[in-house]
C-alpha cells in the first residue's frame, strides 16, 4: 500500500523539530522513495578525478538504484553516463574501475561509443538504414549525466536537471574538501587502492547521522578504545613514545567535556562538521619533514592555518563523510531499506612522506574495516536499532539534544559539540530533498 | 629437532587453540615481535602502504583478546564461536640450520554468532621460527580468496 508516494505532507510529518518517526529508518516504501527522490536531487560523489588518470579510464557507481559509468575522454574531459547500453540495456561495464581503450564495446551485440559516449559503430549498420534510427534515442549513444562537477577532483553528479546547481548545494562547506587537498605540498590527492568494503545490515542514515553523534564514543567504544588505552598503560614498559596505533585510538575515549569544547558547525542543506576548536585528530605527532614541505610550498603562516584545521568528521548530504585531517571519505552507500554497504577510501598526499600515508590506512583499517574492532561496536548498536526500532511502544526518534525552540533551518552556525543539531539539520534537508520535486509540495508552495 | 612434523602439528594446535576460545594460550605462540596480516589485495607485498583488513602487533592482539571477554563488549553479547576446516599443510620451508619454518595451509573457515553464520575461504600462510624447543609466530598472513568482498563483522581470529 503506497502511503507516502506523492504525498509530501506525509513525508514532512515524519520529521518533527526534534523527532523523527521511525518510518525514516525502516519502511521500504520510504526507501524506495529516497532512490526515486532523494538521491536525484542531491549531488552524490562518485568517485575521484586521479582514479581516471589516463584517457579511456573508467569507474562505475550506483546513484539510488541507477547504475552510472565515468569515463575520461581522449581531451582530457570527464563524463558521466547511466551505466547501459541503448540497444537492449545491457550494462556496459561490469567493474569497479579499468581502462576501455578508445572505445567502449557492448558485450551483447558489439555496439561501440566512444569515450565521450556518442555512438561510434554499430556491426552490419546498413540493417538501420531506412528505418528512421537517425531520431531514435539509441543514436545518441550513452545517456550523459548533464549535472557533473569535478571540484578539486572530487566528482560529483546529480541525476534531476532541475535541481539546486552544485554552488547553492554546497556552498560553504566545500571547505573541508579544500583543506584536505590543500595539506598536500603540491596541491594533490591521488587514489591509489581500492577502499576497504563492510556491510551494514542497517539503514544508510544511521551511519551518517552516527558521524556527528560526540555522545556515544565513550560509551559505545570503551571496549575497543577503552581496552586499547587500558593494555596500553599497562604493557608499555619502559617505552615514552606513545606508538601511532595508541594515538589513534585514544582520543576516542576523550570525555564529554572535550567534545562539547570541540564544537560543531552546521551549513544548510544538510552538511556539516564535528571538530571546530579541536578534535580526535589534533595531538597526533609530527611526521619527519612534512610541516617542512608544507611551509616551504605554502608559506609559514597559510602552512599552520591548513594543518591548524582538524575537523573530525564533515557530513555532506546525503551520504559521505569526509575526513581531511587523515584523508579519508566514507561512503555509505543504500542496498536496501535495511542494509548498507560502507566503502571507505583513503587519499594519497602527492608530494608528503609516506608517514602520513601509513597512518591513514591504519586509521582505515582500525576503525572502518569490517575487521576493525570500533567498527564492530558501532555496527552492533545500529543493528541493534534496525531491531528495537519495530517496537510500537513509541515510534519516534528523540533528537532533542541541545534543541532551541525557534531553530533555523538552512543556516550556518557553530554550536556546542554533543548537540544533535547536525542531525535535525539532516533531517531537515532529507525532507526538502525527499519532496523537492513532488507534485504537491510545489503547488502548495507557489 | 623441528621437523615437517613439528609445523603441521603446530598449526594443527593453533587452530584447535582458536576453536576452543583459549585466547591466552594462543597469544602465547607469537613471538614477541610476531604480526597477523590479513591483506586487502591480490598477492599483496607491503603491509604498511597497501591497505589490510588487519596488520596487527602483539600489544593490538592482546587488546582483541581482552576485549572479547569485556563487561563492555556489547558486539560479544551473544559470543561469537569459530571452525577452522584444513587440508593438509603445504611446507615451504623447513631448515633448522638456517631457523627458516614456512607453510600454506588452505583452509575454510567459519564464524558463527546467535542465529548468524558466515563462512570464509583462504589461505593462512604460516612464517615460524624456533624459540627454544618451539615454534612461534613471526607471521600469520591470512589470504581470503575473496578480500575485496564486502564483508559484515568478522570479531574472531582466521
Ligand atoms: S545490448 Fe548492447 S549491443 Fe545489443
Ligand atoms: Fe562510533
Amino acid at each position: 500500500m503506497d502511503r507516502y508516494r506523492n504525498n509530501a505532507l506525509a513525508i514532512d510529518a515524519l520529521v518533527r523539530d526534534a523527532e523523527v518517526h521511525r518510518d525514516v529508518y525502516v519502511d521500504p516504501e520510504i526507501f524506495e522513495l529516497e532512490m526515486e527522490h532523494l538521491f536525484p536531487n542531491s549531488w552524490i560523489y562518485v568517485g575521484h578525478a586521479s582514479q581516471l588518470a589516463k584517457p579511456g579510464d573508467f569507474i562505475t557507481a550506483n546513484i539510488g538504484r541507477q547504475p552510472v559509468l565515468a569515463s575520461r575522454h581522449t581531451d582530457g574531459a570527464i563524463h558521466v553516463f547511466y551505466n547501459r547500453c541503448p540497444h537492449k540495456g545491457v550494462k556496459i561495464a561490469s567493474e569497479p574501475c579499468g581502462n576501455t581503450g578508445k572505445f567502449f564495446r557492448c558485450p551483447y551485440h558489439a555496439w561501440s561509443f566512444k569515450t565521450d559516449g556518442s555512438l561510434l559503430a554499430i556491426p552490419l549498420k546498413k540493417g538501420y538504414e531506412g528505418t528512421g534510427f537517425g531520431d531514435a534515442q539509441a543514436n545518441e549513444g550513452l545517456s550523459r549525466i548533464r549535472n557533473v562537477v569535478v571540484y578539486r577532483d572530487f566528482i560529483f553528479v546529480q541525476l534531476n536537471d532541475n535541481g539546486v546547481s552544485f554552488e547553492d548545494y554546497f556552498g560553504e562547506s566545500l571547505s573541508t574538501i579544500d583543506n584536505m587537498v590543500d595539506r598536500s605540498p603540491v596541491g594533490k590527492l591521488a587514489v591509489v587502492a581500492a577502499p576497504i568494503r563492510y556491510m551494514h545490515t542497517c539503514n544508510w542514515k544511521m551511519l551518517v547521522e552516527n558521524q556527528t553523534d560526540t555522545c556515544h564514543p565513550m560509551v559505545a567504544h570503551e571496549s575497543s578504545a577503552g581496552t586499547a588505552v587500558k593494555v596500553w598503560k599497562r604493557e608499555q614498559g619502559s617505552s615514552t613514545e606513545t606508538p601511532m596505533a595508541v594515538q589513534l585510538y585514544g582520543p576516542f575515549m576523550s570525555p564529554y567535556e572535550f567534545y562539547e569544547q570541540s564544537g560543531i558547525r552546521i551549513w544548510p542543506n544538510g552538511h556539516g562538521h564535528t571538530g571546530v576548536a579541536n578534535s580526535i585528530h589534533s595531538n597526533y605527532s609530527d611526521i619527519e619533514g612534512y610541516v617542512g614541505q608544507m611551509v616551504a610550498a605554502y608559506g609559514e603562516k597559510r602552512a599552520h592555518e591548513i594543518l591548524g584545521e582538524v575537523r573530525h568528521n564533515t557530513v555532506y548530504f546525503p551520504n559521505i563523510m569526509v575526513k581531511g585531517a587523515v584523508q579519508i571519505l566514507r561512503n555509505f552507500i543504500p542496498i536496501a531499506v535495511d542494509k548498507t554497504l560502507v566503502e571507505s577510501w583513503v587519499y594519497r598526499l602527492v608530494g608528503a612522506p609516506d608517514k602520513l600515508y601509513e597512518r591513514a590506512l591504519m586509521y582505515n583499517r582500525f576503525i572502518n574495516a569490517p575487521t576493525s574492532i570500533v567498527g564492530h561496536d558501532d555496527l552492533e548498536m545500529y543493528e541493534r536499532a534496525q531491531e528495537g526500532l519495530k517496537s510500537n511502544g513509541n515510534q519516534w526518534v528523540n533528537l532533542q539534544r541541545l534543541y532551541e525552540a525557534g531553530e533555523q533551518a538552512d543556516v550556518t552556525a557553530v554550536i556546542n559539540g554533543t548537540s544533535e543539531r547536525q542531525m535535525r539539520n539532516q533531517f531537515h534537508a532529507w525532507a526538502k530533498f525527499m519532496t523537492i520535486d513532488m507534485g504537491e509540495r510545489i503547488e502548495a508552495a507557489e | 629437532m623441528i621437523t615437517e612434523k613439528t609445523i603441521t602439528d603446530f598449526i594443527y594446535r593453533e587452530a584447535d587453540l582458536l576453536d576452543t576460545m583459549q585466547w591466552q594460550a594462543w597469544l602465547d605462540l607469537f613471538h614477541p615481535e610476531g604480526r597477523y596480516w590479513m591483506p586487502l589485495e591480490w598477492q599483496q607485498h607491503d603491509p604498511v602502504l597497501q591497505p589490510s583488513l588487519m596488520y596487527e602487533d602483539l600489544l593490538l592482539l592482546k587488546v582483541r583478546v581482552e576485549r572479547l571477554a569485556g563487561e563492555r563488549t556489547f558486539s560479544q553479547k551473544p559470543k561469537s564461536r569459530c571452525h577452522h576446516l584444513f587440508q593438509a599443510p603445504q611446507i615451504i620451508a623447513c631448515d633448522p640450520e638456517a631457523g627458516v619454518f614456512k607453510a600454506r595451509t588452505s583452509y575454510i573457515y567459519t564464524e558463527t554468532r546467535g542465529d548468524m553464520l558466515e563462512r570464509f575461504s583462504g589461505w593462512a600462510s604460516h612464517d615460524l621460527v624456533q624459540v627454544g624447543d618451539s615454534l612461534k609466530i613471526k607471521l600469520k598472513r591470512v589470504d581470503l580468496v575473496n578480500f575485496d568482498a564486502p564483508f559484515g563483522n568478522i570479531q574472531l581470529f582466521m
